[in-house]
C-alpha cells in the first residue's frame, strides 16, 4: 500500500534517523494486504493450517520499512479483554490484541502453577473396605477442597511443623452396619477438623498427664481465625463417590490437605482444564447465491452461515455467526471449488479463553492469581538482568 | 454286536472265528490304497480337521482310569494270591490298595501321562489355569495342542486350513515354534463326547442298511451302492444314501438321536460316513428349507424376552451342529438374503469363526492379518480384572488395574464372553502425532496429569509363605514375638504382637516380616518335652523383605500345607503409576514403551480444551497397516461424543454388528468434528497451531505386564560363583552384565584390547599366582618365607609373579588332576 499515511509522517516530521525515513512519504507505513492476512490470520485449508506461527522478530519486515517491534503503548491501546461468561465453576472471555504466546503463558500457569489445597497425607486408622488404602488415598487426594490457598503457607516454609498456617484436617469416619444394605461413601462424609489431628501419634504415648500428642500441631483453632469464621472450609462437591461398603465394612481416617502447585501433581492444578482457542473468522471469497447458498447452509453443523434474501428470490449466503465455527471443515469438503468459496481463518491476536474451575477459587479470582504469578515471573527476570 | 468290534485304533475286530468282516475291511482298504496310488486326489489330506480328533480330559482320565483299574486287580490278586500261600489263613487280611488314588494324584500333579497299557507315554497333559488375566485363562481353556513334537519342520500342518473355518480360529497362534500347531477354538465350537453306539447301528439296519454279511463282493461295489461306515466299521451298503442321510438328518433334528451324530455321503468313494465319536468339532448352524432359513422373527422375539434359549432352537430343530465332514454335505449362506434355493444352511454369525480372544479385537477384518495374531499373544498379558473374586484370591502373582475400563468400541464377542464386565485396559485419548523425539520405535509419550489422575495404575500381588517347620526329632519352628528394644527392632516395627506382619502396614527394604526361630539341633532326639527348650537352643531365622519399598501387606493368611505344618501365607501389594518403559498396548498388536512422560501444559489441546492422554508416532501405521486402529479411534470419538457404545465385530458391518465408517464420521460431523477425526490442535509450548491437522480420539489401551521395575537391573561390584571367582549370572542373583563371545569379537577387531583386558580379567576374576620360570608349573606363596615356592622344584628360586582369571588357574588345576600338565612358558615383555 504506497499511498503512506500522510497525516501521521506530518506528525513526526521533527524526529531524526527511523522516524526521519519513516516520515518520508514514499516509504510504506503499512504492510501489503496479503502479507499482514498471513501475519495476522491463521489459514484453515482443508489438508492443513498454514501461518500458524506469530512474527516475533522486530525487524521481519525491515525491508518493506515496517516496524514490526511490540511497543507497550500500541498494547495498551489495542488490548482489550471481554467477558462472555462467568459462572461458579467456568468462565469464558475474550482476550483482544494479545500474542498467543501470553494467553498461552496464563493457560499454563493456571494448570500447574496457581496453588491450591489439596489432600496430600492420609492417616488411616481402619479400613475394611474393598478400596485398597493407597487407591482411597489417591482417590481423596482427587476431591477438590474449597478453602482459599492464599490463606494458606506452603508446607515446605514450616519444617516439618504442621500447623494451623498450612495443613487442613479432615476426618471421614463412615461404617456400614451387619444386617444392613452396602452404602456409598460420598465426599461429604469428610469433616472438618477446624482444631487439627486427633488421631493420638503413636510413638509418644508416655506423658499421658499432658494432652496426646498428635499429627499437627496447632497453636489455634482454625474457626477462631477470622479469615474463616465466615465462611467454612469443605469439598467443593459432595457427592463424589469415595468407596462402596458392604455390611461389616468400616473405614476411619484423617486426611491432612496441604497448599501445592499442579506441576508437582494434578490435584493441586485449580482448573479441570484451562485454555483458548483464537477467533474463528469465516470468509465468503465470492458470492454465494441460490442453491449453493442453501448448500452451503445446510452443510455447517455449527450452523454458522445464513441465508440473506435480496429481492426478486434471489438469496445469498451470509457469515451470521463465526463464532460458532469449530472448524469441521465441512464447508471446504467436497472439492476445489468450495475451498475457492470459504476461508476459514483463525484471528491470531484474539483469543477466547475459558477457564474451567475445580471450585476451590472462582475461575475470574484465579486469572487474576495468573496474572499475579506472570508479573513475579517477569519481575524476577528484571532483578536478575539488572 | 452284529458288525464286530473295533479296537480303538479303528480297526475291525475278529468276532469269534468270524473272520468275514475283517476281510472285507481290509479289502475295502486296499481297494482305497489303490485307488490312492491311480488317481492322487483320491488321497485323504491328515490335515483336514475331519480327520482330526480332540482328546477331552474324561477320554484320557478314562483311559488312565482303566489302566489303574486293571493293575489294582492284578495287585490284588497277587496279594491274594500271596496270603493264601501263608499259613496262617485266618489273619487279618487288608486288600485295599491305593493304586488308583496315587496314579490320579501323581498324574494330575505332573501331568505326564505314562499308560505302558496304551503305549502312551506323553508330558504336559495337565497344567496349571493360566490366571494372570481374565482373557488368559479364556485363551488357556480354549487351547488345541498337538500331539506331535513342534520340531519338525514342515508347513503342512501349521498351515491355515480352510476346513478351520468356523471351528478354530484362524488368528489365535503363538508365534515362533509352535505356530499354526497350538491352535484355539473359535466361539461356538463344541467338541463331541462319545455316544452309545449300538441304538444308532440297530437303528441304521432299520433305515435299509443291507448287512455285510449277506452281501458278495460283487454286490458291495455296484455302481449305484454306497457303503455305510459308522465310526470306521463298516455296516453295510445302502442303494440310496441320500435318503438314509435325510432320514437321520430328520430323526437328529426332532431329537430322537443325539444332536452331535453327524452323517455324511461322500460321492467320490460311495460312502456314507456316520459319527457318534467323541473328540469332533462341531458348530451350531440356522437350519434353511430350500433357502428359506427355520427361524422366524418371532423366533427372535421369543429369544429376546427371554422365553427361548439356545437350547430350545436346537430341540425345536431350528438349529443344528454340524462337524467339519457333514459341513461338506451342505451348502451354507453366509447371510439369510445370500440364500438361495439350493441353500441348506445359514450362518449364525460369521464374527463366530473367531475365538475369544480375536474376538476382541474391533475391526479385526480391516488390519494386515498378523496385527490380529500379534494382539492375540498380547491380549493375555493385559493388566486388568481377572474375576469377581479377584481380592480374595491369593494367587502367588496377580496383575490388577486400579480403574480398568470397558472398552468404548466393543464387539459382541466382548459382551457375551463379559469383558465389558471384566475389562483389561483403559479408553486413552490419543493423539497421533510426532513429539518430542522420545517417540520414535513405538515409543509413547504420556501426559502426566493423566498418570496423576490414575491413568495405568496397577497393583501387583505377590505371595509370600513361611512354613512352621516340624523337625525329625520333634522339636518346631516357632514364632516369637518381636522385641521392641533390640537392634534390630527398626525392621520388626510391622510386626504385631504374635511375631507375624500386620496387614495395613508399609514394607520397606529387609523388613522383617515373620520373625521365626528355628532350634539349632533338629537331628538329635531330645529328651522330654519339646516344647521346653531353652531360648539358647534356637537361632533366628526372621524373614526379610526383599523389595522396592512402599510395599503393602494385603493379607495373611494361616494355613497348613500338606505336611500338616503350619504355613503363613502373606499377600503383599504394590500399587505403580505408569513410568519410563513401561510396556503399553491397543489392541492391534502395536505395542509400545512409555517414552517420556511429560507435564500437561505442554501437551497439545485441541479447540474444544481436549488434551490427549499420550501421543503415539504415526510411523506405527504405514508398515503395520492396521486400519482397524483408525476405525476403532473414530467410532470411539463418536461414542464419547453422541454417548452410544460403538460396536466393531468382526465383519459386522452387514449384519449391523460393526458400525460403518461412514455413519462415524456423520456423527462425527455432526458433533462438530471434522469428519476424518483430524482435530484443530494448538502446541501447549508455543501457544501456536500446529501445521497439521491431528488424528486425535480414545483408543483402548492395555497395560501389558512387563514394567520396569521388574526388569531393571544393574551392578557395579557384588556376588560371585564359589567355584570360578567369577561374578553371578542373571538379575535374581544381582549378577553381572556379560561381555560375551560376540562382544569380545567386536572388541579384538577393533583392536581395544586393554578393554578386553580389563572386562574379561579385571573386573571379573583376576588372580594373583606364582608360576616357576625353570619348570612352568603353579607355586603358591610361603606367607613365613614373604616368596614364593614352587613345590616341584622344591626351592623359590625362579619364581615370578603374575595375574591370571581364577578361571584359567582353575583350569590347569584341574587338567594336573587329570595327568595332563600344562606348563607355563614365560617372556619378558
Amino acid at each position: 500500500m504506497p499511498e503512506g499515511d500522510v497525516s501521521m509522517a506530518e506528525e513526526s516530521n521533527n524526529g531524526s534517523g527511523l522516524d526521519y525515513i519513516m516520515s518520508l512519504e514514499d516509504v510504506p507505513s503499512k504492510l501489503p494486504p496479503h502479507l499482514e492476512l498471513f501475519k495476522t490470520r491463521v489459514l484453515c485449508n482443508n489438508d492443513a493450517p498454514v501461518h500458524t506461527e506469530t512474527i516475533q522478530y522486530s525487524g521481519a519486515y525491515a525491508t518493506l520499512g515496517v516496524d514490526n517491534s511490540v511497543r507497550l503503548d500500541n498494547f495498551c491501546e489495542n488490548f482489550k479483554v471481554e467477558v462472555k461468561r462467568l459462572t461458579d465453576s467456568d468462565m469464558e472471555f475474550d482476550l483482544i490484541g494479545i500474542d498467543p504466546a501470553i494467553a498461552n503463558a496464563f493457560r499454563r500457569i493456571l494448570i500447574s502453577e496457581v496453588p491450591t489445597m489439596a489432600i496430600e497425607r492420609v492417616y488411616i486408622a481402619n479400613n475394611t473396605s474393598v478400596v485398597q488404602d493407597e487407591v482411597l488415598s489417591h482417590r481423596l487426594g482427587l476431591v477438590p477442597i474449597r478453602a482459599d490457598p492464599r490463606l494458606f503457607e506452603y508446607p515446605e516454609n514450616a519444617g516439618d511443623d504442621k500447623n494451623e498456617k498450612n495443613t487442613i484436617v479432615f476426618k471421614l469416619h463412615a461404617r456400614c452396619r451387619v444386617g444392613q444394605p452396602r452404602i456409598t461413601v460420598k465426599s461429604d462424609k469428610l469433616k472438618w477438623l477446624p482444631n487439627g489431628s486427633e488421631l493420638p501419634c503413636e510413638d509418644v504415648r508416655s506423658n499421658a498427664g499432658s494432652k496426646p500428642k498428635t499429627f499437627t500441631s496447632f497453636t489455634c483453632s482454625q474457626d477462631s481465625l477470622p479469615e474463616f469464621s465466615g465462611n467454612s472450609i469443605s469439598v467443593t462437591y459432595p457427592d463424589i463417590i469415595l468407596a462402596k461398603l458392604g455390611p461389616g465394612q468400616e473405614i476411619e481416617l484423617e486426611a491432612h490437605a496441604v497448599k501445592g502447585i499442579g506441576r508437582t501433581h494434578a490435584k493441586w492444578s485449580p482448573v479441570a482444564t484451562a485454555w483458548y482457542r483464537m477467533l474463528p473468522e469465516v470468509v465468503l471469497l465470492e458470492d454465494v447465491v441460490d442453491e449453493v447458498a442453501d448448500e452451503l447452509k445446510n452443510k455447517c453443523p455449527a450452523n454458522v452461515f445464513d441465508i440473506e434474501d435480496f429481492g426478486k428470490g434471489n438469496r445469498r449466503a451470509t457469515v451470521a455467526r463465526p463464532r460458532d465455527c469449530t472448524l469441521c471443515r465441512e464447508c471446504i469438503r467436497g472439492g476445489k471449488e468450495w475451498e475457492d468459496r470459504v476461508s476459514l481463518r483463525r484471528v491470531k491476536h484474539h483469543c477466547i479463553f475459558t477457564i474451567e474451575s475445580t471450585g476451590a477459587l472462582p475461575p475470574e479470582v484465579l486469572f487474576t492469581e495468573a496474572v499475579k504469578i506472570l508479573e513475579d515471573k517477569c519481575e524476577r527476570v528484571i532483578t536478575e538482568l539488572s | 454286536m452284529d458288525g464286530g468290534w473295533k479296537t480303538d485304533d479303528g480297526i475291525q475286530m475278529v468276532d469269534g472265528d468270524n473272520f468275514r468282516p475283517k476281510c472285507i475291511y481290509v479289502a475295502v482298504m486296499m481297494r482305497r490304497i489303490m485307488d490312492a496310488i491311480l488317481n492322487k486326489d483320491a488321497m485323504d489330506d491328515k490335515d483336514y480337521v475331519g480327520n482330526k480328533r480332540l482328546e477331552l480330559s474324561g477320554q484320557l482320565i478314562s483311559l488312565l482310569f482303566e489302566d489303574l483299574f486293571k493293575s489294582m486287580t492284578t495287585e490284588v490278586k497277587n496279594l491274594t494270591d500271596k496270603m493264601l500261600d501263608k499259613p496262617d489263613k485266618a489273619r487279618n487280611f487288608d486288600m485295599s490298595t491305593n493304586i488308583i488314588t496315587l496314579g490320579l494324584e501323581r498324574t494330575l500333579s505332573t501331568g505326564n501321562f505314562e499308560i505302558k497299557r496304551f503305549r502312551m507315554e506323553r508330558k504336559g497333559m495337565t497344567q496349571v489355569l493360566q490366571r494372570l488375566s481374565f482373557i488368559g485363562a479364556m485363551g488357556h481353556m480354549t487351547r488345541v495342542s498337538p500331539q506331535f513334537e513342534k520340531s519338525r519342520k514342515v508347513s503342512g500342518p501349521r498351515a491355515l486350513q480352510p476346513s478351520q473355518w468356523g471351528m478354530l480360529c484362524p488368528c489365535d497362534t503363538p508365534e515362533g515354534e509352535a505356530c499354526g500347531l497350538v491352535k484355539n477354538l473359535a466361539l461356538m465350537t463344541h467338541v463331541t463326547t462319545d455316544e452309545e453306539e449300538g441304538p444308532l447301528i440297530s437303528m441304521c439296519y432299520l433305515l435299509g442298511v443291507e448287512d455285510l454279511e449277506l452281501l458278495s463282493a460283487e454286490e458291495l461295489h455296484t455302481p449305484d451302492s454306497f457303503l455305510v461306515i459308522f465310526n470306521g466299521l463298516i455296516l453295510g451298503k445302502h442303494r440310496k444314501p441320500l435318503r438314509f442321510a435325510a432320514a437321520i438328518r430328520k430323526l437328529r433334528r426332532d431329537g430322537k438321536i443325539g444332536e452331535f451324530v453327524s452323517v455324511y455321503v461322500n460321492e467320490k468313494q460311495h460312502c456314507v460316513y456316520l459319527a457318534s465319536d467323541g473328540g469332533r468339532v462341531c458348530r451350531p448352524l440356522v437350519i434353511a428349507d430350500k433357502g428359506i432359513s427355520r427361524i422366524k422373527q418371532h423366533h427372535m422375539k421369543e429369544l429376546v424376552d427371554g422365553v427361548r434359549t439356545f437350547d430350545d432352537f436346537l430341540r425345536d430343530g431350528l438349529l443344528e451342529y454340524l462337524d467339519v465332514n457333514e459341513e461338506n454335505n451342505a451348502l451354507i449362506a453366509l447371510y439369510e438374503g445370500d440364500a438361495t434355493s439350493e441353500t441348506t444352511h445359514i450362518e449364525i454369525e460369521p464374527f463366530t469363526i473367531l475365538g475369544v480372544i480375536a474376538g476382541l479385537i474391533p475391526y479385526p477384518h480391516h488390519n494386515q492379518s498378523p496385527r490380529n495374531t500379534y494382539q492375540c499373544a498380547m491380549g493375555k498379558q493385559a493388566m486388568g480384572n481377572i474375576a469377581y473374586n479377584q481380592l480374595r484370591r491369593m494367587d502367588s502373582l496377580l496383575y490388577l488395574l486400579v480403574y480398568p475400563q470397558r472398552p468404548l468400541l466393543t464387539t459382541k464377542t466382548i459382551e457375551l464372553v463379559g469383558y465389558d464386565k471384566l475389562g483389561a485396559g483403559q479408553n486413552a485419548t490419543v493423539a497421533v502425532m510426532s513429539y518430542s523425539g522420545y517417540d520414535i520405535e513405538d515409543a509413547i509419550v504420556m501426559n502426566k496429569a493423566s498418570l496423576d489422575r490414575g491413568f495405568g495404575r496397577c497393583i501387583v500381588m505377590k505371595k509370600y509363605s513361611a512354613v512352621i517347620q516340624k523337625h525329625s526329632n520333634d522339636t518346631s519352628d516357632r514364632i516369637l514375638r518381636p522385641n521392641r528394644t533390640a537392634d534390630t527392632a527398626g525392621r520388626m516395627q510391622i510386626l504385631d504382637d504374635d511375631g507375624i506382619a500386620a496387614p495395613g502396614e508399609i514394607l520397606k527394604p529387609f523388613d522383617i516380616y515373620v520373625n521365626k526361630q528355628s532350634p539349632i539341633d533338629t537331628r538329635t532326639p531330645k529328651s522330654g518335652s519339646a516344647a521346653n527348650l531353652p531360648d539358647s537352643a534356637y537361632r533366628s531365622n526372621a524373614q526379610s523383605f526383599k523389595g522396592h519399598g512402599g510395599e503393602v501387606i494385603d493379607r495373611v493368611v494361616l494355613c497348613s500345607d500338606k505336611d500338616k505344618n503350619m504355613c503363613i501365607k502373606f499377600l503383599i501389594r504394590h500399587t505403580r503409576r505408569p513410568e519410563l518403559g513401561d510396556k503399553f498396548s491397543s489392541r492391534h498388536g502395536q505395542k509400545g514403551v512409555c517414552g517420556t512422560i511429560v507435564q500437561q501444559e505442554d501437551f497439545p489441546f485441541s479447540e474444544k480444551g481436549i488434551c490427549p492422554d499420550l501421543i503415539m508416532n504415526p510411523h506405527g501405521f504405514p508398515s503395520r497397516m492396521t486400519v482397524g486402529k483408525m476405525i476403532e479411534l473414530l467410532g470411539g470419538k463418536a461414542g464419547v461424543s453422541c454417548g452410544r457404545f460403538h460396536y466393531g465385530s468382526a465383519f459386522g458391518e452387514r449384519s449391523g454388528h460393526a458400525d460403518k465408517v461412514e455413519a462415524i464420521s456423520e456423527t462425527l460431523v455432526s458433533k462438530g468434528f471434522n469428519y476424518s477425526g483430524k482435530d484443530f490442535i494448538y502446541s501447549g509450548i508455543t501457544g501456536c497451531p500446529l501445521q497439521a491437522y491431528i488424528f486425535m480420539g480414545p483408543i483402548y489401551y492395555q497395560k501389558l505386564k512387563h514394567m520396569v521395575l521388574d526388569k531393571m537391573h544393574a551392578r557395579g561390584s557384588g556376588p560371585r560363583v564359589m567355584l570360578t571367582r567369577q561374578p553371578t549370572e542373571g538379575r535374581a542373583r544381582n549378577g553381572g552384565l556379560r561381555v560375551g563371545e560376540m562382544e569380545r569379537d567386536c572388541l579384538i577387531a577393533y583392536g581395544a584390547s586393554m578393554l578386553i583386558y580389563e572386562r574379561l580379567m579385571l573386573s571379573s576374576d583376576p588372580f594373583e599366582v606364582q608360576v616357576c620360570t625353570a619348570c612352568g608349573l603353579l607355586g603358591y606363596y610361603n606367607h613365613k618365607l614373604k616368596t614364593g615356592i614352587c613345590s616341584s622344584c622344591k626351592n623359590g628360586d625362579n619364581i615370578s609373579t603374575m595375574k591370571l582369571p581364577y578361571a584359567c588357574k582353575l583350569m590347569i588345576q584341574e587338567l594336573q588332576s587329570m595327568n595332563i600338565v600344562p606348563r607355563l612358558k614365560l617372556a619378558d615383555a
